[in-house]
């Protein structure tokens, strides 16, 4: 789950990195009372999830209560839109922080490294900026250290990285403890990631999280379910919830963008596993078409669930043939036909030109029924490609 | 002889009398795997239908049995602590089914279990065909014979499986690694095992997107196998990036995880990348020597 900078800096707080005061505010009114109440320099910053918010328009400075109103009035409800996201995302709440003297900025995130098992924490006194930009342009200014998960973390690992990133002055004797902190909030919340761009030191000596970028490991939040609570007011995935919906995990389904110059993503595709899932969608791929989605229905599943994935994978407009792959393990090749029997019997679902391609435990049992409704399963994942990708475009 | 399990190896089930645990039992007992017993906390003492004792902790179990090998079947924030009891009982290797431990639990038990080899989790565990099967793959798929298999799924390897015992090529041990990005055996790990297995003549390393384990293998290949012929395959190959595909370690970001890195990689380093499962029984064929007879 990723974390929007005002949840972020909720996670910081707590675990006591310093942020810039401010408010969080989801109408214009609370802005100007805010302001009203504490004068001074402050910024309105745009709550979204996408990146690029301040060119796109999302951040704007007030120095006064009626400014901070009207800015408020024009940023809440306001769709902004970049590079990275063309379709926009509409504006719903505000932060409101102090517009800070800025001496320097640096950069500090951790990861987890899935090569070495470990937390990855890199530093680099080039904040602000993009730090894969910095990695290729001056790989000098990057320092790394991988955290031992056994042993924890030591206020020397941050000593060590500060030196090493030429961190200014100002900031080493804050440091180690702040990335201790941060350390703390990496592994208790279970974070896939954890990002201060900027770590700002103000011109009076403070070392504050000017930004905060955190994406949680969903399997881990059962920990926090005041965290966990988050997610509910976020703008989900429409595929993810789609996918939850109807009982699968919330990566199970995924819907592909067209692409320019790529054959039409016009071909359903449903398998058992994520692999096999992929491996569909490359066949189609490799047949000359465009898978329109992904749909894993995962281990065991029964009739109802196979039912119910057609109905997701025909509600998509785009798709004009189906291709349903399963090589049963757990999974029942005698439940899986039933599912498509059942859910083409209904007769309130779009049907689409369908081909099936059945082996593995019970596919006997399956191909049986199939053939009693008129089904005649191909035989191989290359085979049955080929046929759907024909099918969609339009073949008989 | 086989990687990381033979036919006398001694298993427990951890979570023996769930539903899946009794279920997979049942299988594995039916394959021919020595289930020498299992664990429930609570349920020490008794004994399930077909006659193995079940035990209260994993240490009374070994203490019992002598068990070498463990299964898991617990839910996912059990997982770490399931792992640990195995490691602190002195098993020596343990298959993780359990799909979503927090990744952070599983960094932490990777650093804490010196000695016990970790398979998974979210793995369809292990198989030495006609020997031993600790897993829930579908036993009737593989066969016995020469080629090493290695894989990040579960399906995947039964249509790679598949298509080669159809050519009659059969297999020494096949790893289901597992699709958590952090997972305890990696490709690596495997092939080290392989290379020193006089049995197993040719590997196919069947990879997907997202990480660089399968970089790591290739690297590996290049230095340390240069007389096993290995075939790769990576799944996901159209998966556009940002998009998580069933496995939470399924996902291409920034520039990691990229299909064109890992055919690269691969490539460079003498393997073939078959473009579809199909093709992986005729690559592998012919460059596999003839076995004398």
């Amino acid at each position: 789950m990723k974390l929007m900078e005002y949840q972020g800096k909720d996670l910081f707080r707590r675990v006591g990195i310093p942020t810039p005061n401010g408010v969080y505010a989801t109408s214009a009114a609370e802005v100007r009372d805010y302001i009203a109440a504490h004068p001074g320099s402050w910024v309105l910053k745009s709550q979204v999830m996408m990146g690029g918010r301040g060119k796109a328009g999302g951040i704007k400075f007030a120095d006064d209560a009626a400014t901070g109103e009207t800015l408020a009035r024009e940023l809440i409800g306001k769709v902004l839109k970049s590079i990275q996201n063309p379709e926009g995302e509409e504006v719903r709440s505000l932060l409101v922080e102090e517009k800070v003297a800025i001496a320097s900025e640096a950069y500090v995130s951790i990861t987890i490294d899935r090569a070495t098992k470990k937390p990855v924490v890199i530093v680099t006194s080039q904040g602000g900026m993009d730090v894969e930009e910095v990695a290729e342009a001056h790989p000098e200014a990057i320092s790394k250290y991988w955290i031992d998960p056994a042993a924890g973390y030591s206020p020397f690992i941050g000593r060590q990285l500060a030196f090493a990133a030429k961190l200014p002055v100002g900031y080493r004797k804050a440091f180690p403890g702040l990335l201790g902190a941060l350390y703390t909030l990496f592994m208790d919340y279970g974070a896939n990631l954890v990002e201060i761009n900027p770590l700002v030191l103000t011109k009076d000596g403070r070392v504050i999280a000017s930004d905060a970028k955190v994406d949680l490991d969903d399997n881990g939040l059962y920990k926090h379910p005041d965290v966990a609570d988050w997610n509910k007011k976020q703008p989900a995935d429409a595929d993810q919830a789609a996918a939850v919906a109807i009982g699968l995990g919330m990566s199970n389904y995924a819907r592909f963008d067209d692409e320019p110059g790529a054959a039409p993503k016009n071909v359903g595709t449903i398998a058992n596993g994520a692999g096999l899932g992929m491996g569909t969608m490359d066949a189609v791929k490799n047949a000359g078409g465009g898978a329109a989605n992904f749909l894993d229905i995962g281990g065991g599943a029964q009739a109802e669930l196979v039912k119910k994935s057609y109905e997701l994978v025909t509600s998509d407009p785009r798709v004009t043939a189906m291709f349903i792959n399963i090589f049963g393990g757990i999974t029942r090749g005698d439940q899986v036909a039933k599912g498509i029997v059942e859910a083409l019997a209904g007769g309130d679902v779009r049907k689409v030109p369908l081909v099936i391609r059945l082996t593995g435990t019970n596919a006997d049992e399956g191909r049986k029924i199939l053939a009693d409704a008129g089904f005649v399963p191909v035989e191989t994942m290359d085979e049955g490609a080929a046929k759907v990708v024909a099918l969609a475009n339009g073949a008989n | 002889m086989a990687i990381f399990l033979d036919k006398n190896s001694k298993v427990i089930v951890q979570g023996i009398t769930g539903r899946e645990g009794a279920f997979h039992t049942q299988r594995m007992l039916a394959y021919g795997t020595k289930i020498v017993g299992g664990v429930t906390p609570g349920k020490g003492g008794t004994t399930i239908e077909s006659g193995q004792p079940v035990f209260d902790t994993v240490k009374d179990a070994v203490d019992a049995t002598g068990a070498t090998h463990s299964i898991i079947f617990v839910p996912p924030f059990a997982g770490a602590d399931a792992l640990w009891e195995a490691h602190d009982a002195g098993i020596q290797l343990a298959v993780c089914i359990t799909e979503g431990i927090p990744a952070h639990d599983m960094l932490r038990v990777v650093a804490t279990t010196p000695g016990m080899r970790i398979v998974g989790g979210n793995c369809p565990g292990l198989i030495s065909p006609g020997k031993s099967l600790v897993g829930i793959m579908p036993g009737h798929v593989f066969k016995e014979g020469n080629v090493g298999m290695i894989s990040r799924s579960g399906t995947l390897t039964y249509e790679i499986v598949d298509g080669l015992t159809r050519a009659g090529l059969g297999q020494s041990t096949c790893v289901g690694i597992g699709g958590d990005p952090i997972i305890g055996t990696t490709f690596v790990d495997c092939l080290r095992a392989f290379a020193g297995d006089p049995e197993t003549h040719a590997i196919v390393v069947s990879g997907e997107i997202g990480g660089s384990d399968e970089e790591d293998a290739a690297a590996f290949i290049k230095d340390h196998l240069p007389d096993k012929p290995v075939v790769a395959f990576i799944g996901g190959r159209s998966a556009p990036k940002g998009k998580r595909l069933g496995h939470a370690g399924a996902i291409i970001s920034g520039n990691t995880g990229t299909p064109e890195s890992k055919v690269k990689a691969f490539t460079e380093g003498g393997v073939p990348v078959a473009d579809r499962p199909s093709q992986i029984p005729a690559l592998l064929a012919e460059r596999m020597k003839p076995i004398p007879v």
